[in-house]
C-alpha cells in the first residue's frame, strides 16, 4: 500500500562544497523526504536517487493535495519493494534542481538574484558528494542500499565507488556506465532546443521575467520518445488520427502528435530550462571508466557493495547490453552481483512501472539484506 | 526426478572443487548446486540462467545469478575468469553445442558437464520396445522434453576428440546415483566430466 500522507523537509549545509568543475558552492540547501523509521543501529536507510526529471518526493500524497502521488510510489511504502515496514527510505531533490534544493533559480548570495547561468555544471560525483553530506545529517554511517533508475542508477553505482564503505549494496537500475555517442547526440538537440529559444536570455531568463517554454517543450518532447518503445508506442498510438483529420495542414493530426504535445506543455509547465541543461550534462559526463584509460573492471574494482542491477528488454536508450557491462565487469572483478532483464514492454520507462518480476527481483533482494 | 538422484552429479561436482576457487555455473536454476558447492567447498560463485522463476529463486537465495541466454554463447566474459565452469544436466538441451563448450573453455580453465547418457541399458531397452526412454535421468516425454540432442558417453567422447579437448576425469553413475566403473556406456544413467584443453605442442 501507499505510504500515506508525506511531506518535505529541507536541510541547509553551511561547509562549501568543492564541484568536479573546480566551482565552490559556499552553502547550500537540499530538500528530501523520508518514508519509514530509522532503526537503533541506523543500519536499515535506504537512499533513493531521482533521474532526469525526478525529484525528493517519491512517495505518498502531500496533505490536502489528490494528485501529488510520489513519483515511485509503486515501489516505495509498506509491503512493497522498498518496505518502509522494515527500511528506511531517503529521496532527496538533487543539486542543480527545481523542486526546492539549491539551483540555478535559488538566489546567488554573491548577487542577491537568481544563480541562471551562472550557476555551476554539477556531476553525478558532486549529487552523491552532496547526498553524503544529507546522509551525515541523518546519523546514517551506511546505507543498506543505495537505489536507482536511469540517472538515478548512475548515482547509485558512483556512490559505490566514492564511498565504499558506506555503501552495503547498489540497486543499478536501467542505467548506463556512460552514455554512448547516440546518447549524448539526444541530449545535445534536447539543450539545443532549450538554448536557442529566444527566451532563455543566455540562462537568465528569470530577470526577464519569462521562460524558454517552446525549447523545454521541444527537448522533453525528443526525451519522451527515447523512454518509450517503439512497440508500445504502436500499441498505444500506432497511426490512429484524431476527429477531423485528414485536412493536409500541419495541426495536430495523429494521436502520437497529440500526447507528445501534451507531455512536453505538461513538463514544461513545471520544470526549469537551466536545470534540464545541468540535468543531461552530468549524464554526458558520467563515465567512471575515464580516468582507467576505459577499463570498467578498473574503475569499479573500488567498490564493497553487492549489486543488484536491472535492465528492460525493451529499453532501448540504457538497452539491456550496457548493464551487461557492468555485470561483467563486477564478474570480472569477483565483486557481489545479482543481474536480472525484464520483458516490460515500457522501454526505458519501465523502471517506473510496477512489473511483476522486476518487482519481485527488488523485493527477493532487498530481503536478504540483514540489518 | 527423485532428490537423491537430481543431487548424484552435484555429490561428483562438489568433490572436483577447492576452496577460493571461481565456479560459473550455466544454467544454474534456483542456485542449488551453486549454494552447496559456496557453503561445502567454499568456491566464489556465480549462475547464468534465463528463466525468470530461476533467477529469483537464485537472488532470494543470495547467489550471484546472471540472466542470460546460453545460446548467445558467454560474450562479454573476459578469457581465463573462471576455475571452473559447470554445465550440470543442460548440454543436451543447447542448441550451439561445439560452440558452447568452446566458451566454457575460454572463460574457464576447466569445464565441468553432466549429462544423461542416451545409451543406458535401459534407454536401450525402451527403444527396442519400441518407445522413448523415460527415465529419473530422462524424466521427459518426447512431446514436451526440453531436451534437444540425444547422445550417449561415446558420442560426446567422439566430440570431444574432435574439438582436442582433454578429458581429465569421467564419473559414471547409475540410475540409483551409485558409481559404475564397467560398461559405462551401458551401465551409466548419468555422466560427469571435466575436461580442459589439450595444451598445445
Amino acid at each position: 500500500m501507499s505510504i500515506g500522507i508525506v511531506s518535505a523537509e529541507r536541510a541547509h549545509f553551511s561547509q562549501p562544497l568543492i564541484l568536479r568543475s573546480g566551482a565552490v558552492l559556499p552553502a547550500f540547501d537540499l530538500v528530501y523526504e523520508t518514508y519509514g523509521t530509522l532503526n537503533a543501529a541506523k543500519s536499515n536507510a535506504i537512499l533513493v536517487c531521482h533521474a532526469l526529471s525526478g525529484h525528493h518526493h517519491v512517495a505518498g500524497r502531500y496533505a490536502g493535495q489528490a494528485d501529488s502521488l510520489g513519483w515511485w510510489d509503486n515501489i516505495v511504502g509498506p509491503g512493497r519493494p522498498l518496505d518502509t515496514g522494515r527500511f528506511f527510505v531517503v529521496g532527496v531533490n538533487n543539486l542543480g534542481g527545481c523542486h526546492g534544493s539549491t539551483g540555478p533559480a535559488s538566489i546567488n548570495p554573491q548577487t542577491g538574484k537568481p544563480w541562471g547561468a551562472d550557476f555551476p555544471v554539477v556531476t553525478v560525483e558532486d549529487w552523491v558528494v552532496a547526498q553524503a553530506r544529507l546522509a551525515d545529517y541523518l546519523g546514517i554511517d551506511a546505507w543498506a542500499a543505495v537505489v536507482g533508475g536511469s540517472l538515478g542508477g548512475m548515482q547509485a553505482l558512483q556512490w559505490s565507488l566514492s564511498f565504499p564503505e558506506r555503501v552495503r549494496h547498489s540497486l543499478v537500475i536501467a542505467a548506463a556506465p556512460k552514455l554512448s555517442a547516440e546518447n549524448i547526440a539526444f541530449n545535445e538537440i534536447a539543450r539545443q532546443a532549450i538554448l536557442t529559444d529566444p527566451e532563455f536570455h543566455g540562462g537568465h531568463y528569470y530577470e526577464h521575467g519569462v521562460r524558454p517554454l517552446r525549447g523545454l517543450r521541444l527537448a522533453r518532447m525528443l526525451g519522451h520518445i527515447t523512454y518509450l518503445s517503439d512497440d508500445q508506442m504502436a500499441e498505444k498510438f500506432g497511426r490512429r488520427q484524431r476527429v477531423g483529420a485528414g485536412s493536409y495542414s500541419f495541426d495536430v493530426e495523429f494521436e502520437i502528435e497529440s500526447y507528445l504535445r501534451y507531455q512536453g506543455d505538461k513538463f514544461a509547465g513545471i520544470f526549469d530550462a537551466n536545470t534540464y541543461l545541468r540535468m543531461t550534462r552530468a549524464l554526458d559526463y558520467f563515465d567512471p571508466a575515464l580516468e582507467y584509460d576505459g577499463n570498467l573492471a578498473a574503475a569499479l574494482a573500488p567498490a564493497r557493495a553487492g549489486f543488484l542491477i536491472i535492465a528492460f528488454a525493451t529499453d532501448w536508450r540504457f538497452s539491456p547490453a550496457r548493464s551487461r557491462e557492468m555485470v561483467h565487469a563486477l564478474v570480472h572483478n569477483g565483486q557481489a552481483v545479482a543481474y536480472a532483464e525484464s520483458n516490460c514492454a515500457h522501454g526505458h520507462d519501465s523502471f517506473l512501472m510496477d512489473d511483476a518480476y522486476y518487482h519481485a527481483v527488488v523485493t527477493a533482494y532487498l530481503r536478504r539484506i540483514k540489518l | 526426478m527423485s532428490p537423491s538422484s537430481a543431487r548424484a552429479d552435484f555429490d561428483v561436482i562438489a568433490s572436483w572443487m577447492r576452496p577460493g576457487e571461481r565456479v560459473l555455473d550455466l544454467g544454474c536454476g534456483d542456485g542449488s548446486l551453486l549454494k552447496r558447492l559456496i557453503g561445502e567447498r567454499g568456491v566464489q560463485g556465480y549462475g547464468i540462467e534465463l528463466e525468470d522463476a530461476g533467477v529469483l529463486a537464485a537472488i532470494a537465495g543470495g547467489i550471484n545469478v546472471i540472466q542470460g541466454d546460453l545460446e548467445q554463447g558467454l560474450t562479454g566474459f573476459d578469457d581465463a575468469t573462471f576455475d571452473h565452469v559447470v554445465l550440470s544436466r543442460t548440454l543436451q538441451t543447447v542448441r550451439h553445442t561445439e560452440r558452447l563448450l568452446a566458451e566454457m573453455l575460454r572463460v574457464g580453465r576447466e569445464a565441468v558437464i553432466s549429462f544423461p547418457n542416451f545409451a543406458y541399458w535401459k534407454n536401450r531397452m525402451a527403444v527396442m520396445n519400441g518407445r522413448m526412454p523415460v527415465s529419473e535421468d530422462l524424466p521427459y516425454e518426447w512431446f514436451d522434453t526440453p531436451n534437444l540432442r540425444f547422445f550417449t558417453l561415446l558420442d560426446f567422447e567422439a566430440l570431444c576428440a574432435k574439438m582436442e579437448l582433454s578429458i581429465r576425469e569421467r564419473q559414471v553413475l547409475d540410475e540409483a546415483g551409485r558409481p559404475v566403473d564397467e560398461e559405462a556406456n551401458f551401465l551409466g544413467s548419468l555422466a560427469v566430466y571435466r575436461l580442459g584443453r589439450r595444451l598445445v605442442g
